[in-house]
């Protein structure tokens, strides 16, 4: 038998589990608690696709949804090729010191506020967009993504380099055996070994780009339409979720923000789920 | 020869990516140093008040950012204190007691916690005080308390992933050792792995230090302001260094002003590459003194 204390232990240890996981489940319930009103009998998908113009009582979300769709996928994009291009030096090899710091680099960059992106973002990035465009005020698709490409990089890279440094030490040799150079290691035998490392990645700093809300509020103009080019301002759900100033919180427009709310928290566990599954083939091989 | 070229362009690429990705983070972080070096002086904490004065509570600070930075202290203190606990603990349940079972329930809901967007944990203490308030008393508004338990929320998860993460990464030998002694669990824990994973333990837990100072989405819908003054009540508003510089970005007045967020922008930033590189040292000091030790 267990002592006394041995079991209360236990029992500590678990309540502090089980209540952290709740908190989970709590903010999914809070969240449709107070959007409720809009979500019922079906307006979910009018919601979804309507315009937002509180003065015509319309409070759809679909601006920001698009919003959201334009920049999150066009950070990733800029971020893509340079996260492999920066993760096979930190992985491949190369002249050890210089890699060393790379990598130390962008260790570092994770530690960087995402608010000071997007304080320097605004003095510095925006007069250079604005000048590019021709138009606007410079706070558009092309600012945020750009900074947000920044933030997401990191995460790409360390989770990448992690996946190329645990192809298996045998297939490097033997590739190294066979004569083959850097580029073509790299193709035939580490990218198509770390590839599910890679796609992890991915999915991780796509989860970032969505959720990150302090650089698309400081730098992409929050306008509340549906952008027609990388030069147009947009409203993500993030930002339009820190944007509300409603005072009367029983007001449609209040609870609209809480289907923001609830589209962030699917989208993030999804991306968790998938996640899991990427990871769970990798533990199986 | 084909393929020697081929490397070459590779080899081009892949430090192209790197000395982009670097050059921008440096310009960044260079134009900041250049336009905020000159704000760093007693003036940007104190303003036009007598810094002994202001210190002491004896005169308000109106224009400097030492309310903002005591803030920033009290919502750091608070949330980690809230968090810390009840993220070791719960690392601990994960690494040492949970059955698979449950563990895999469990760790699934934290995941899914650490990837919740920040906004929307701020919009759940939002929701948390709209529910207290009708349910509870109406005396209940968004506060420095409600925003430390929206950001032990954030934090949280990080705390028991590192927590875990650490007792996991130690040697299964040293495992074993304790209990093949006739060590309790609860003992084997305590006196074993805890020790062990305690550089990774500390490390992670100041990394959720500086996450917590750094934070900007939770805070602005739980109960940060502008302008406040020194936080005096949990119950009361408060300022916090990164809504300052989020606020001055969009509404800076006169030059003064946007320097002092630049001073400010800047001090954040050392703070919060000084935590890193702390948590970082500590990580690295301690194990290697378990490293020469055994």
């Amino acid at each position: 038998m267990q002592p006394r204390s041995e079991q209360a232990a236990e029992r500590i240890l678990l309540v502090c589990a089980v209540l952290s996981s709740l908190i989970t489940a709590a903010i999914l319930v809070f969240m449709l608690i107070m959007g409720l009103p809009l979500l019922a009998g079906g307006r979910i998908f009018t919601l979804a696709i309507s315009a937002w113009e509180p003065g015509r009582e319309l409070f759809g979300i679909y601006p920001m949804l698009l919003g959201t769709l334009a920049v999150a996928p066009l950070a990733l994009i800029i971020a893509l090729p340079v996260s492999l291009g920066t993760a096979a030096l930190i992985g491949v090899a190369q002249p050890r010191g210089a890699v060393l710091f790379v990598r130390r680099f962008v260790q570092l960059m994770t530690g960087i506020p995402t608010v000071v992106y997007g304080f320097v973002g605004v003095f510095l990035l925006v007069p250079l967009i604005r000048g590019m465009a021709g138009r606007g005020t410079g706070m558009c698709v092309l600012t945020a993504a750009l900074l947000l490409a920044l933030l997401v990089a990191p995460t790409m890279i360390l989770f990448f380099g992690e996946a190329f440094q645990s192809v298996p030490r045998a297939y490097l040799l033997a590739v190294d055996a066979i004569g083959a150079d850097r580029w073509q290691k790299f193709c035939h035998v580490i990218l198509p070994n770390a590839w599910r490392g890679v796609l992890g990645g991915i999915v991780m700093a796509t989860g970032r780009a969505f959720g990150d809300t302090m650089i698309a509020l400081m730098v992409a103009g929050n306008a509340a339409r549906v952008p027609q080019s990388v030069y147009d301002p947009v409203r993500t759900l993030t930002s339009h979720i820190a944007l509300i100033k409603a005072a009367d919180y029983n007001s449609l427009e209040f609870k609209s923000i809480f289907a923001c709310g609830l589209a962030l928290y699917l989208v993030a566990s999804v991306l968790v789920v998938l996640i899991r599954r990427i990871g769970r083939h990798e533990a199986a091989r | 020869m084909n393929g020697r070229a081929g490397e070459r362009v590779f080899q081009f690429l892949c430090w192209l990516s790197a000395a982009a990705l670097i050059g921008a983070v440096l310009m960044i972080l260079g134009y900041l140093v250049l336009k905020g070096a000159g704000s760093l002086t007693p003036e940007l904490l104190f303003g036009d008040t007598d810094p002994l004065k202001a210190l002491t509570g004896r005169a308000q600070v109106f224009d400097g950012i030492l309310p903002a930075m005591a803030g920033t202290v009290a919502l750091v203190v608070l949330s980690v204190g809230f968090a810390l606990p009840v993220g070791i603990a719960a690392g601990i349940y994960f690494a040492v007691y949970a059955p698979p079972r449950v563990k895999g329930v469990l760790a699934l809901l934290v995941d899914i916690l650490a990837s919740v967007p920040s906004i929307v944990i701020g919009l759940f203490g939002l929701a948390l005080v709209i529910f207290l308030h009708k349910h509870l008393s109406p005396a209940i508004q968004p506060s420095l308390l409600i925003s430390s338990i929206a950001l032990a929320c954030l934090v949280l998860p990080y705390i028991i992933r590192t927590t875990e993460v650490s007792i996991d990464s130690i040697e299964p030998e040293l495992k074993l050792a304790g209990q093949a002694f006739g060590a309790s669990k609860l003992q084997n824990t305590f006196y074993i792995l805890i020790p062990r994973a305690l550089s990774g333990i500390i490390s992670g837990s100041i990394l959720a230090i500086g996450r917590a100072a750094e934070d900007t989405a939770v805070i602005m819908l739980t109960g940060v302001v502008a302008s406040v003054g020194m936080p005096g009540a949990l119950t009361g508003k408060y300022e916090a260094v990164p809504f300052f510089i989020y606020y001055i970005s969009a509404q800076y007045a006169n030059q003064r002003e946007l320097a002092q967020g630049y001073g400010a922008a800047l001090v954040l930033l050392m703070i919060c590459l000084g935590l890193f590189g702390l948590a970082f040292l500590i990580k690295r000091r301690l194990e290697s003194r378990f490293f020469y030790r055994g």
